[in-house]
């Protein structure tokens, strides 16, 4: 490769950008006129078009014209690169560049800030929707020389900090201009994220779900400020309201955040530009689907270091997975139709053009790589026109490379922003490559020079003894150090490149006398740079449904199947039914009978089994990327069905053990706690399709010590007493009364004067608290002693409402009676005790007790670990109270399907209910019964016979896999090493 | 009524837990126990038999009828004899209530505790002792559970006035617990919570070895005394077991090698996740087992969904003495699960009398009592319990009658007492 510059005239560089109504007080007003051109290039102008031998023209930073005959004005200062390849430059979307990081404040001690503290703005200090990249901004050369080094001419820069961050800025990569120039745009997009600003204690959101109804609030508090309803000035609602026509980006941390994000922006018509994970992949049809618009990263990991295979054993098949899936990311999103840019977000800016060629690679098409780097970042901000592509009137923004940019070989030389020449690849002007000797004092050595225009490097040998040697070349002088074979002398040597054939110079011998030298060529060496070898990508992991070690290769079909013979568990009239078929179709109960079979339906052979209805676990906390918001003593905006994980490997733990529904709820961390999600552990299905369709809604309510926050040091957030834990019972439904009241004036106003009148503010939380006056959403209440149990039911009653469920409920047996009136169900725990004061009276025999009084009884795991053997917990209270065997049963079945209020659907076997059995090789209240199959909806989720297979799969994948990362080790590539990835188990209590 | 709801209410309100049940007098009459099912506690039943027993001690164990004349008799009517369980790496009295710092006396600070004893602190009269005998657990090690060295466990009987009443065999195990092949990822650099360490394990196994070896020295000499280094004196003289807290195969190999380096034979592990892919390496070294009770979760997203049930049965079929290891996440109250652990190995793969053994005979062979304990044979304490059915099943395991050195206990609990007073009230109506 070689550049020739015919022409440099530096000092345009200076005085080229001058503003014309300027005054200057370095001397006489000096403007340059003049035009430049690159000339016999192959030029790019986009993805689709290719103008070979073309000629690119500009003048002030921008395009004039473009094309293969280009008739050039005279004051034109031309540069020949030919053979080189032109494309516009790469446009960034997410970035901080030039921005000041965010001090957090100073500690405020340890009490937990509960209330905004910027005034005149949002209730909540996460919201920093006034807030303009440009106030801070200062434009970091270096930072500009890794981006542009990367690619980039232009990059939308913002300030990361926030759940709304403000309004970014559009700042060309020019080091020789200043703002005045650089600056493309002041306001280009609006930035979103779910992390909280860093600048702000306040406490609320503390939870993922709390972030995304906060923004929702946001949106509907913005919309009724807009109308002029508020009597106060909120500057951030006046500027988010001022900017929600911008374009809007949001960044998100995984995969389950980008789906959430891309869910907010449907549910408010706004079509959120979402910072992917790289694991899109995973739920493309779900992301297709919903139709997102993604900024994916190209943060594809390093293979692990696995040299050590006890540590190795702790890499999930999933982690090792998402290694040698990564990179074909890009192809399936851009295969899937969605509308995709690429972000440096995530990437080594180093790594940054390695990896679209690995994602090249890896089969996107190198067209569909550059739309998404260039034109579509560029529409996706509606700057089209000035960036994204070479056109006449835009940004001469442009890439040089030495070959199809796309190729393994190539290189990135120049990248030229605003008409102004940044160089990438620092070449030295003339190769030098080649052998030669040289001699001094009639010393011969052989010296051998590689890779001359860039970094050099350079071998010596003195009568084949490698002699160690430095050098180096800079502005067109070559420097050699050489150590004489008795490493203790050097000659130093320079010379000034002026021909590659022979290179004269002075200097000093080993003897440090001074002395002139001589390199002459012998020959050439092998050119290294066209020498990459083909490189092989791994062969791709099958993709599983989840995309773990026990996901399905195929995702499960519904079964037309007779199990035939069984011991049936009815949970009916019928009570146990032996030696009796059982017939599923189209995922419901079709017929329970003797003898039945049909042509075609497969048999199950059940005889000596149980078949009973699946296990139905009142409350559970798996399967949740949060549990808590305990921002606030009440939190009835935020719900469970936000946050649904569906990859948690308890869920498939959890159908091992025969559960097949289970109630997600909402932490105990306030009063008032979250909305919580009904599912089925639908394994391998995506977080919308587990849910419960068409269940009632639930929330979840808290007593006792933990929303009192008795059992951590936190003392300054109501309640702190069960005194005041009913105040808040009292307040809030009050307030929803109140509510509830003002909008049904509002909505009972004639047509006429609604118009005239100002609507009441739409408060997500007294939404849902409305729900529950209603009658339209029920009540999970956490509780352990009499008292406080007994006082929920009477604030319950004087607001006309029923309390559904008390779960934990641990006093339950000493107020059943009144539970029974109330008409409330109990769903507690076997037998767990004496974990905190509050439990110093639970007793193994309050289900029995409660059962004898008539009250809905249900046994509950609130544990990852106990819900895999609930049966086993319900033959307690077998032992604990002698409740009947076909009761006790019911504890685990049917009684906490009447609680969630899902009996007519779940909760035992009866013809027309859904096929949600399992098939237990023994009585299921046994201690040595094993749940062998477990089916939702006439599917099998769970196969105990499967498991062995299983495990087999997962043994020889993750030994491919550990190879490959092998290979790539010895192969160069870096790697990480082995950190063991913990998951987050979730009770009550868990803070998040 | 009225003097006995008062005690409840005061019960209710000191919470440090007052044990509910008098301990009962010693055996005074001989008795003899027929038409019972009995399990040995080593494999064996014996239908239709008969067990007599005086001043605590079994007499006679045997078939049908016996020649003895026995001043005291008790129909069984086909009911089942079990010896007591055993629960073995256990912290029953050594907290009250979890939530509640003041109750709590199971973790002291420092590295290297030998001289740390747990007896000294157990609560013979703990509520939570007294929940557990209902289920037949009878027995019990009670160990510490911190500190490199974590210091010395006691066998207890769960029926005593005080700590030394309760005391079967005082200081009998010292318990190490090995280093972790991982620390705490710092996770404001962006760490993982758990973060493997290769170099930081190697300096703790260093640290212990480095300990072990001055305490082998400090043996040779007696000026001047240092409390840690002689509390290793029956340690280092094979005078007492010694446990080794281990869950990962590099652990357990290190935790071994090294204790037998240092002249330390009689090595039992705990917990021991990994043991299943090691069984040659153990039974060469004759190494038995506590195995991680099978309520808790598999160790990794890949490992078998079933393995913490299966576990008992890979070791066994191995050839190792094995018995189960209570530790865990609510472990106290949990103690009283203990059958239904045994039981649920059972449903993968254990031959159903092979579980009793484990929480029984297996049991007191790995602490060290089988001469007093564990089964029912002749000579052995009168340390037994007759229920329903399957003691191993929740529906049969209902208790009509528990001994404890020949002292017929109390089975009621401050919950029974619970469950009848409410019951009453509800029968007023």
């Amino acid at each position: 490769m070689k550049i020739r510059l015919f022409v440099i005239i530096s000092f345009i560089a200076f005085v080229g950008y001058g503003q014309s109504y300027f005054p200057t007080n370095t001397g006489v007003k000096t403007s340059s006129t003049h035009y430049q051109a690159i000339t016999q290039v192959t030029i790019h102008p986009v993805p689709s078009k290719e103008i070979s031998n073309g000629t690119i023209l500009f003048r002030d930073g921008k395009i004039v014209a473009l094309g293969e005959n280009i008739t050039l004005p005279k004051n034109t200062i031309i540069h020949q690169n030919e053979g080189m390849h032109i494309y516009p430059s790469f446009v960034e979307l997410q970035s901080d560049f030039g921005i000041k990081t965010t001090n957090t404040p100073s500690g405020r001690g340890r009490s937990t800030q509960y209330e905004a503290q910027r005034k005149g703005y949002y209730w909540n200090d996460h919201i920093l929707s006034d807030y303009n990249a440009l106030a801070d901004f200062s434009y970091k050369e270096s930072d500009a020389k890794e981006l542009r080094s990367a690619g980039f001419g232009v990059v939308n820069s913002h300030r990361r900090d926030g759940i709304h961050r403000g309004t970014s800025v559009l700042i060309a990569l020019n080091d020789m201009a200043d703002e005045s120039l650089r600056m493309l745009n002041t306001k280009t997009a609006q930035h979103f994220s779910f992390t909280k600003s860093s600048q702000s204690s306040q406490y609320y959101p503390g939870s993922i779900m709390g972030a995304m109804a906060l923004i929702r609030q946001v949106f509907h508090d913005s919309k009724w400020y807009a109308q002029g309803n508020a009597k106060n000035k909120d500057l951030a609602l006046e500027s988010f309201n001022e900017n929600k026509n911008l374009p809007a980006l949001f960044e998100t941390n995984n995969k389950l955040d980008v789906a959430r994000a891309v869910k907010i922006g449907n549910e408010f018509n706004v079509s959120f530009v979402v910072t992917a994970s790289g694991r899109e992949y995973e739920q493309i049809d779900l992301l297709k689907d919903m139709n997102a618009t993604l900024l994916l990263p190209l943060n594809f990991p390093k293979a692990f270091d696995v040299s050590d295979p006890v540590s190795t054993q702790k890499i999930s098949l999933g982690e090792m997975r998402y290694w040698n899936q990564a990179p074909s990311n890009p192809k399936v999103v851009s295969d899937a139709g969605i509308k995709f840019a690429l972000t440096s977000h995530g990437t080594k800016k180093e790594d940054f053009y390695s990896h679209i060629k690995k994602a090249v690679s890896y089969g996107l098409s190198p067209e569909k790589a550059l739309l998404a780097l260039t034109i579509i970042p560029a529409r996706l901000i509606g700057q089209q026109n000035q960036i994204g592509q070479l056109k006449i009137g835009a940004q001469a923004n442009f890439l040089i490379t030495d070959g199809p940019i796309f190729d393994e070989p190539t290189k990135m030389v120049e990248n030229w922003v605003q008409g102004e020449q940044h160089i990438i690849e620092k070449t030295n002007e003339i190769n030098i490559d080649g052998k030669y000797k040289l001699e001094i004092d009639g010393v011969e050595i052989d010296i051998d020079i590689k890779n001359s225009i860039s970094k050099i490097k350079i071998n010596s040998k003195k009568d084949s003894i490698s002699l160690n040697t430095k050098a180096s070349v800079k502005g067109g002088w070559l420097s050699l150090q050489i150590q004489n074979d008795d490493k203790m002398s050097y000659a130093q040597l320079n010379a000034k490149i002026s021909d590659s054939e022979k290179i004269t110079g002075s200097g000093v011998n080993f003897d440090g006398k001074s002395v002139d030298w001589t390199l002459n060529r012998i020959g050439n060496t092998s050119k290294q740079k066209y020498s990459f070898k083909e490189k092989k990508n791994p062969p791709l992991s099958q993709i599983t449904f989840p995309n773990v070690g026990f996901g399905f290769k195929v995702k499960p079909s519904s079964q037309n199947l007779i199990f035939k013979n069984a011991t049936v568990w009815t949970n009916e009239a019928d009570g146990i039914l032996k030696n009796t078929d059982v017939w599923v179709e189209n995922g419901k109960i079709k017929e329970i009978g003797k003898d039945l079979s049909a042509t075609g339906v497969n048999e199950i052979d059940a005889t000596g089994k149980h078949l009973t209805s699946g296990i139905i676990d009142e409350h559970s906390h798996i399967g949740a990327s949060s549990i808590n918001e305990g921002g606030h003593n009440s939190s009835a905006e935020v719900t469970i069905e936000d946050v649904i994980d569906p990859d948690d490997i308890n869920l498939y733990r959890n159908l091992s053990g025969g559960v097949t529904t289970l109630q997600i709820l909402h932490g105990s961390a306030n009063p008032i706690g979250g909305r919580s999600a009904i599912i089925k552990p639908k394994w391998g299905e995506n977080a919308d399709k587990l849910l419960f369709p068409g269940a009632d809604a639930f929330i979840k309510f808290a007593l006792g010590e933990n929303v009192k926050q008795s059992n951590w040091l936190s003392f300054s957030r109501f309640p702190q007493t069960r005194m005041g834990v009913e105040q808040v019972f009292v307040d809030y439904f009050q307030r929803a009364n109140e509510y509830k009241k003002e909008w049904s004036v509002y909505n009972n106003l004639s047509k006429k004067t609604k118009s005239k009148t100002n609507p009441p503010r739409y408060d997500l939380e007294m939404e849902t608290l409305v729900e529950i006056l209603n009658g339209e959403r029920f009540i999970s209440c956490h509780s352990y002693v009499q008292s406080e149990i007994n006082m929920l039911m009477k604030v319950a009653e004087r607001f006309g409402i029923t309390i559904s469920t008390f779960t934990h409920i641990l006093e339950g047996y000493k107020v059943a009676d009144i539970m029974k009136n109330h008409g409330v169900g109990g769903s507690t725990f076997s037998d767990w005790w004496a974990y905190k004061y509050e439990v110093n009276d639970a007793i193994a025999y309050n289900g029995a007790i409660m059962h004898s009084q008539g009250v809905t009884v249900a046994f509950n795991s609130d544990d990852s670990e106990m819900s895999r053997r609930l049966n086993q917990e319900a033959a307690k209270a077998v032992k604990y109270g002698g409740v009947s065997e076909e009761d006790a049963w019911k504890f685990v079945t049917l009684n906490p399907a009447k609680l969630l209020h899902i009996d007519d659907e779940v909760g035992s076997v009866k013809v027309g209910k859904s096929a949600d059995l399992v098939l237990w090789n023994d009585h299921p209240m046994s201690i040595y019964a094993v749940a062998e199959k477990t089916m939702i909806d006439g599917i099998f989720y769970f196969e105990l016979d499967k498991v062995n297979n299983q495990l087999i799969e997962i043994e020889k994948e993750r030994n491919q896999l550990i190879q490959q990362m092998v290979n790539a080790k010895n192969g160069g590539q870096p790697t990480q090493k082995i950190q063991k990835k913990q998951a987050k188990e979730f009770h009550c209590e868990t803070l998040d | 009524m009225k003097k006995l709801i008062y005690t409840f209410y005061i019960c209710c309100i000191s919470f440090v837990g007052h044990a509910q049940q008098t301990p009962a007098i010693n055996q005074s009459k001989s008795i003899l126990i027929k038409e019972v099912t009995i399990h040995i506690g080593n494999g064996e039943v014996i239908e239709n038999g008969f067990v007599g027993f005086e001043n605590g001690k079994i007499i006679e164990v045997g078939t049908k009828t016996t020649e003895k004349i026995y001043e005291e008799t008790i129909q069984g009517n086909g009911k089942h004899l079990y010896p007591g369980f055993i629960a073995v790496n256990s912290t029953l009295g050594m907290v009250e209530i979890d939530a509640i710092r003041p109750t709590n006396d199971l973790n002291e600070i420092g590295d290297f505790l030998p001289h740390i004893r747990t007896i000294i602190a157990y609560n013979a009269e703990s509520k939570v002792v007294e929940s557990v005998r209902p289920n037949g657990i009878l027995t019990a090690q009670i160990t510490p559970r911190r500190g490199r060295i974590a210091g010395t466990s006691s066998i207890v009987q769960l029926d005593a006035w005080n700590w030394e009443d309760a005391a079967l065999k005082s200081d009998s195990g010292l318990h190490i617990f090995w280093p972790r092949t991982y620390r705490r990822g710092r996770t404001s650099r962006g760490e993982d919570p758990l973060v493997y360490d290769q170099k930081n394990y190697e300096e703790e196994v260093k640290d212990f070895n480095r300990f072990m070896r001055e305490a082998g020295i400090y043996q040779q000499k007696t000026n001047p005394k240092q409390l840690a280094y002689e509390a290793l004196k029956n340690t280092l003289s094979g005078n007492q077991k010694v446990y080794l807290h281990a869950k990962e195969k590099r652990q357990i190999i290190d935790g071994i090698i090294a204790l037998k380096k240092h002249g330390i034979e009689d090595i039992i592990l705990v917990g021991g996740d990994d043991a299943h892919l090691i069984i040659p390496f153990l039974n060469e070294n004759k190494i038995p087992v506590v195995v991680s009770r099978p309520h808790r979760l598999p160790n990794t997203d890949d490992e078998d969904v079933k393995l913490p049930f299966r576990m008992a049965k890979k070791l066994i079929d191995g050839g190792l003495l094995v018995t189960i290891d209570l530790s865990g996440r609510m472990e106290r109250m949990n103690t009283r699960n203990l059958p239904f652990y045994a039981g649920s190995f059972a449903a993968y793969g254990v031959p159903k009398e092979k579980a009793v053994q484990m929480i029984t005979l297996d049991a007191a062979r790995i602490i060290g009592v089988d001469d007093q304990l564990g089964s029912i044979e002749i000579g052995k304490d009168a340390t037994f319990f007759i229920a329903e059915g399957d003691a191993l099943d929740m529906r049969t395991n209902l208790l009509s009658h528990a001994y404890i050195q020949g002292r017929a206990i109390n089975l009621e609990t401050h919950q029974t007492k619970l469950w009848k007073r409410y019951m009453e009230k509800y029968s007023r109506k």
